[in-house]
């Protein structure tokens, strides 16, 4: 075992325990960015002027807002003293010259109230000069309107493999994006201090790239700049990126108006400003041996990136590098590509692309497996990785055995195969109402692609009391991470939990941090939250040796209690501590770590990206209404691996909440985008929480089952453990494939079922209206859909 | 000008600069309660939901979770307010805070002092352990429909609620209940423009309407909420009607059931206890109980929404509404009531005083609503059916209120001649449901397709008759 994974006796890790901040989540106490805002004093408002068309030129007259009560000042391009660019691709200007999408923020107004800001920000004249805009994947393609690059990962010879593959099929795959709907809005709270730096407390999952962006745009050295992160009211992805340009705004009224500013985004601000998770666009051929085995793919992926590239290239890579899922495919052509579109930018979200990719598949195969005769499950079963094998850009799938013990366990758990036969009495006996079951597995890659990301800082201070103070460079954002560094430091200090405490992120205690995503914070952190607590510890040793007896080596923490094995005495921590000082023995320490054998060559699309592969499956049972298509989940099962988890509760949070994020994107949640060439084109339609709908209480399935992996630390992790933060989320591919098993006993056996996503009411209406066109339940189908040919078709097609 | 005084975790906070649209959660924000959150500024997430002390129907008080973003904080002048801040601290927390705390029911925390308080409301409600068929402590998880989380999945939230206990006898909030909540009062507040008006009396309301027809009138004031925060809505007048005791009764007589327009939804289905079953079936489906808790029949009325939930049901009992004013009162058929998209017969100078739904009540009714999610939607169609059946099987009459595909709420007449006279069979129901199907104008919008709406009506009717064959088959 490493000593990285290696857990001592009496550990804190492994402990349920609830989050730190519940008790004050509970009682409203718990104080986020823009509840700091209510208790200074003098704090104005900023306000965005937002354009009204997808694509103009513009010509902006601010004189007629500062004729406004109240309003103070309006921020434009003339005030940026510095880089005029919220981002890290240079194509994202702050104040820009052209609206690049309906709702891009063109100028803001600071005023004395939000009330005043608004008016002034209404009263903005702002000339548009149209520009033609391109609104969908699909104009994109075929304007060939693309941005960044256009990797391909690729293993053996696919096409020909597809030339002689027994059954071939090829189709189309499309899913729509999805909005983080964090509930806490972006924020920032800017202030200039006594010394003249910019302090900025900012909703930021990425506090020292929301440093570096002020920095840059206010023309200053990142030292001038600090940025603290108190904890976010959800970030999923969303606070990535894009809270740097907003702070960056609050951050330029402070300085130049020389006050507190506020910024704070509406519900409908957010949603019509900010990036989403990506749309996808695909096309794939996939071959199949008589068994259901897959033998080739070639597939074409398309992100609808939006108006700037963002995150849009590492998140395009992460998609490429899922589309296999977890099976193994022997030959594979994957390209992406990134369409340019005047919409938000899109970016980060709960798996990063990879959701994405993996649709690709699951919807392949669950629309081929009746037309292979095969029931999905066992096509699922039959191509899951095996040890040995590796995946198509080259990195061997380490432990691939457990999806195959995690496969069996679900199957036990969830009693697949009796309800298999239970939902077919149903449904016989029903006509109105069918019943749907069905099982996915998930394998996700661990680890920044970019991989100098895997890294991480933490800075520990034991006082002479013997209380502990731990600052990390990982923000909180309700995932629970403050929680297990808490359980990091308190097992690697040999103290309880409550010796410990937790400062709020701040950029200027842990510098250049890497931001608080890819599932890494954990993994990152704790490593170095041990890394610091483990010299400290050391240090002490020694100096409990030479006081109760016995080597360094003989030395025991736990429990704030240091024992001697060599002579059984003991003495507190507290007290060793103050000894310590005395002895001037550092009780202090910076911790790093970096995550040891990655490779990856972007340029080839191979090599080692990720440091280990999080796996997992989800049975789903679900319930449709013939006469309308509304879903109700039913009963879901879950056997996932978090390795050993280091903090059990909040892993099963992770689980639960991430699977019912999954459900929600891929069965309600829906972007509408006006699409006309009406004066509105370009404008997202669901804007608000009334259009845009998430799951609520009635999504929860009626039973919830989670189970972890036993016997299953991960050696390349701190305390054994594994990231759990997105692997969950793409668990809810289970309800998509049990809404298409209940959408097709409508309909006669052997058809194959298309099912746009998300799966919402209507389009599973849509759906059943298709299955019960093709011929009655029970009967054969009369003929192959559309986009199945036989091979040599698809070969004479391909010719 | 005058002061509020609102009464805020047992402290009185007065306020002289109140603007007329300055809603609760701003105003408790500015002084420093951040407990409770903006998460959408127009009542779907629930993450600003506080108790506001209502009555309830024995001349007590019932604690009642409302959206305080949609509440004008002038409307709670001389009431009482707890909020999460005011149920418990970290050292003291409330039973439902210490529930929420201890297994997994917060991640980011930022929805939970919202669902502190609406599992409040529960917690305090009267008789829940005599509802056991909800959870064994009687928690409805209904009560939560109105508030969303991101993180958790609701699992843990649920299992909180249902571990829930009883108050304990020394409980403040619970012994509170015991007296009336305060007593309403007049209130006139203006600034920068603005008036906020709660009149003393039925007489001055109808008064101030006459001389200045242009006021704005809020009862629940659940959609003038939503045009201040995300329209930016702003009016000279607003006048508040909601504690007007004329517009909060319920008459009972042989030839009708009469609904006060003020009352609240979930007083008017306290109050009604099951007496119409449509009604009963719709309340459940409009929005959510932090919305119900405050919106009327009368402001849904009011406002004239095309997609509004009640009207369908109306329509279908052939409400009739009584419009007042200073010059008198006249009743109109509702159906007569919609002329165009959010326009009425209404003159800007009458209120709808109350809702009188004729008896006896059809033998069928249901109320069928199509939305993307179950819980606290917007309706993509509604349909409100009253059908009565002869003891010979046949249709005697049909009523059908429809919702979401004209520019009003209408009534499915030709559907309602295709039923009426032949027997409520199959052949029937597939006859009148192919004529349901062409029944209005339905669009497509972000909510569903045209084609989708009107396959919806075509498929309403089946769906009932099949509800209606398996009741028969049971029996």
């Amino acid at each position: 075992m490493s000593e990285l994974a290696a857990r001592p006796a009496g550990a804190v890790v492994g402990q349920r325990m609830t989050h730190e901040s519940a008790v004050q989540h509970a009682t409203g106490v718990a104080t986020y960015t823009d509840d700091l805002a209510a208790r200074r004093a003098g704090v104005l408002t900023a306000w965005p002027v937002q354009s009204e068309h997808a694509h103009a030129r513009i010509r902006l007259d601010v004189a007629p807002a500062l004729e406004v009560p109240g309003v103070v000042h309006v921020l434009t391009a003339d005030d940026v003293p510095g880089v005029n660019d919220a981002g890290t691709k240079h194509d994202e200007p702050l104040f820009p010259d052209e609206a690049r999408y309906h709702g891009h923020a063109l100028a803001w107004v600071l005023g004395e109230s939000a009330e005043a800001a608004r008016r002034g920000a209404a009263a903005v004249r702002v000339e548009y000069e149209p520009l033609p805009s391109i609104v969908t994947i699909g104009e994109a393609i075929e304007a060939g309107s693309f941005q960044g690059f256009a990797p391909t990962v690729q293993r053996g010879d696919a096409a020909s493999a597809l030339a002689t593959a027994p059954h071939v099929f090829e189709g189309e795959s499309v899913v729509g994006g999805q909005e983080h709907f964090y509930l806490e809005t972006h924020a920032s709270l800017a202030h200039v201090d006594s010394e003249g730096q910019v302090f900025l407390d900012s909703s930021s999952q990425h506090p020292s790239e929301t440093q570096e962006i002020v920095a840059h745009v206010l023309g200053v050295p990142s030292h001038r700049v600090t940025v603290q992160v108190l904890r976010l009211g959800g970030g999923f992805g969303g606070k990535e990126m894009q809270p740097h340009g907003l702070a960056a705004v609050a951050a330029l009224g402070a300085v130049r108006t020389g006050r507190p500013v506020r910024l704070r985004l509406t519900r409908t601000q957010d949603l019509t400003m900010t990036g989403k998770r990506h749309p996808y666009h695909a096309t794939w051929r996939a071959g199949f041996d008589d068994d259901g085995r897959l033998l080739a793919l070639e597939a074409t992926l398309t992100a609808d990136g939006g108006w700037c590239l963002d995150l849009s290239e590492p998140v395009l890579g992460r998609a490429l590098c899922h589309v296999d899922n977890a099976y193994w495919i022997p030959d594979v052509a994957v390209h992406g590509r990134i369409a340019k579109t005047n919409k938000t930018s899109q970016t980060a979200f709960r798996g990063f692309g990879g959701p994405q990719g993996m649709f690709v598949i699951e919807d392949i195969l669950g629309r081929v497996a009746p037309q292979l005769g095969l029931d999905a499950a066992t096509i699922r079963e039959r191509n899951l990785y095996r040890p040995g094998q590796t995946t198509p850009y080259g990195q061997e799938v380490r432990h691939a055995e457990r999806l195959h013990e995690i496969w069996q366990r679900l199957r036990t758990e969830s009693a697949f195969d009796e309800r298999r036969a239970e939902i077919a009495r149903f449904n016989a006996g029903s006509a109105d109402v069918k019943r749907g079951l069905a099982m996915t597995p998930v394998k996700f890659g661990i680890s920044f692609t970019f991989t100098a990301y895997n890294q991480a800082g933490a800075l520990v201070h034991v006082y002479k009391d013997g209380s502990v103070l731990v600052n990390h460079g990982g923000t909180e954002l309700g995932q629970g991470l403050h929680t297990k560094m808490l359980q990091v430091a308190a097992t690697a200090l040999g103290v309880p939990f409550a010796a410990v405490r937790l400062a709020p992120t701040r950029t200027d205690k842990v510098p250049n941090t890497s931001a608080t995503a890819a599932s890494s914070g954990a993994d990152l952190n704790g490593g170095a939250v041990k890394h610091a607590c483990d010299q400290i510890r050391d240090r002490l040793a020694e100096v409990a040796a030479a006081h109760l007896g016995g080597d360094a080596g003989d030395i025991r923490f736990a429990d704030g209690v240091v024992v001697s094995s060599a002579t059984e005495r003991a003495m507190a921590f507290a007290e060793l501590v103050e000894t310590a000082y005395h002895e001037r023995v550092q009780l202090f320490a910076a911790g790093f770590y970096r995550t040891e054998g990655l490779g990856w060559d972007p340029a080839t699309m191979q090599g080692t990206p990720f440091k280990y592969f999080a796996y997992g499956a989800a049975a789903a049972e679900v319930e449709v209404d013939g006469f309308t298509g509304a879903t109700r989940l039913r009963r879901v099962d879950i056997v996932h691996d978090v390795g050993d988890s280091l903090s059990p509760l909040v892993d099963l949070g992770q689980v639960e909440g991430a699977f019912m994020q999954g459900a929600g994107w891929l069965m309600l949640e829906e972007l509408r985008w006006d699409e006309t060439d009406g004066p509105g084109r370009g404008r997202l339609l669901t804007q608000s929480a009334s259009t845009y709908k998430l799951p609520s209480f009635s999504e929860l399935p009626d039973e919830l089952n989670v189970h972890f992996l036993e016997r299953a630390r991960e050696d390349g992790a701190v305390y054994g453990s594994k990231a759990v933060g997105e692997p969950p989320f793409m668990l809810a591919f289970s309800v998509r494939e049990a809404i298409r098993d209940a959408v097709a006993a409508f309909g006669p056996t052997g058809r194959s079922v298309e099912l746009a996503s998300p799966a919402t009411p209507e389009a599973t209406f849509w759906a059943i209206e298709g299955a019960r066109a093709a011929g009655a339940p029970g009967t054969p189908a009369d003929e192959p859909t559309s986009e199945t040919t036989d091979a040599a078709a698809s070969v004479t097609a391909g010719t | 000008m005058q002061h509020i005084v609102v009464t805020v975790n047992g402290v009185e906070l007065a306020d002289g600069e109140v603007a007329a649209h300055t809603t609760t959660l701003d105003w408790l924000r500015a002084r420093g309660l951040t407990g409770a959150k903006e998460g959408c500024a127009e009542g779907e997430c629930g993450a600003c939901s506080v108790l506001v002390a209502a009555p309830d129907d024995d001349g007590g008080t019932a604690w009642t979770a409302v959206n305080a973003c949609l509440l004008p904080v002038a409307a709670l002048d001389g009431q009482e307010v707890v909020t999460a801040e005011g149920l418990g601290t970290p050292d003291a927390p409330h039973p439902v805070q210490a529930a929420l705390a201890a297994d997994g029911a917060s991640q980011c925390g930022y929805c939970t002092p919202g669902f502190a308080c609406s599992m409040a409301a529960q917690f305090y409600r009267p008789g829940r352990a005599d509802h056991a068929h909800h959870a064994p402590n009687g928690f409805d998880l209904h009560a939560l429909s109105g508030n969303l989380c991101r993180c958790t999945g609701y699992r843990p939230i649920r299992d909180a609620a249902f571990a829930l206990g009883q108050p304990d006898a020394d409980d403040p909030i619970a012994a509170r209940r015991a007296s009336p909540p305060p007593a309403p009062r007049p209130t006139r507040v203006e600034h920068d423009g603005e008036r906020f008006v709660r009149p003393a009396d039925l007489t001055e309301t109808l008064g101030l309407l006459r001389d200045e027809p242009d006021a704005t009138v809020v009862a629940g004031s659940t959609d003038w909420g939503v045009e201040v925060n995300l329209r930016g809505r702003r009016t000279p007048l607003t006048v508040a009607i909601e504690h007007l005791p004329e517009l909060r009764e319920v008459h009972v007589d042989e030839s009708a059931i009469e609904i006060g327009a003020a009352l609240s939804l979930a007083e008017v289905q306290r109050r009604l206890g099951g007496r119409v079953p449509l009604l009963e079936a719709l309340f459940p489906q409009f929005a959510s109980p932090l919305i119900r808790n405050r919106a009327t029949l009368g402001g849904n009325l009011g406002t004239a929404s095309p997609i509004g939930d009640a009207a369908p049901a109306l329509l279908a009992l052939e409400a009739r509404l009584r419009l007042a004013s200073a010059d008198g009162e006249r009743e109109v058929d509702l159906a007569e009531y919609f002329t165009g998209y959010r326009q009425t017969v209404r003159r800007p100078d009458e209120l709808i005083r109350s809702v009188r739904i004729p008896l006896p009540l059809a033998d069928l009714a249901a109320f069928h609503k199509v939305a993307k999610r179950r819980y606290d939607d917007i309706s993509s169609v509604a349909v409100g059916f009253a059908i009565d059946v002869g003891d010979d099987g046949t249709v005697v009459a049909a009523r059908i209120g429809l919702g979401g595909v004209a520019a009003t709420p209408i009534r499915a007449r030709a559907t309602e001649a295709a039923l009426t006279g032949r027997p409520w069979d199959l052949d029937t129901v597939r006859d009148a449901a192919s004529v349901m199907g062409g029944e209005g104008t339905p669009m497509s919008d972000h909510r569903a397709s045209a084609e989708y709406r009107a396959l919806m009506l075509n498929r309403a009717l089946l769906k009932l008759y099949r509800s209606t064959a398996r009741e028969e088959v049971r029996a």
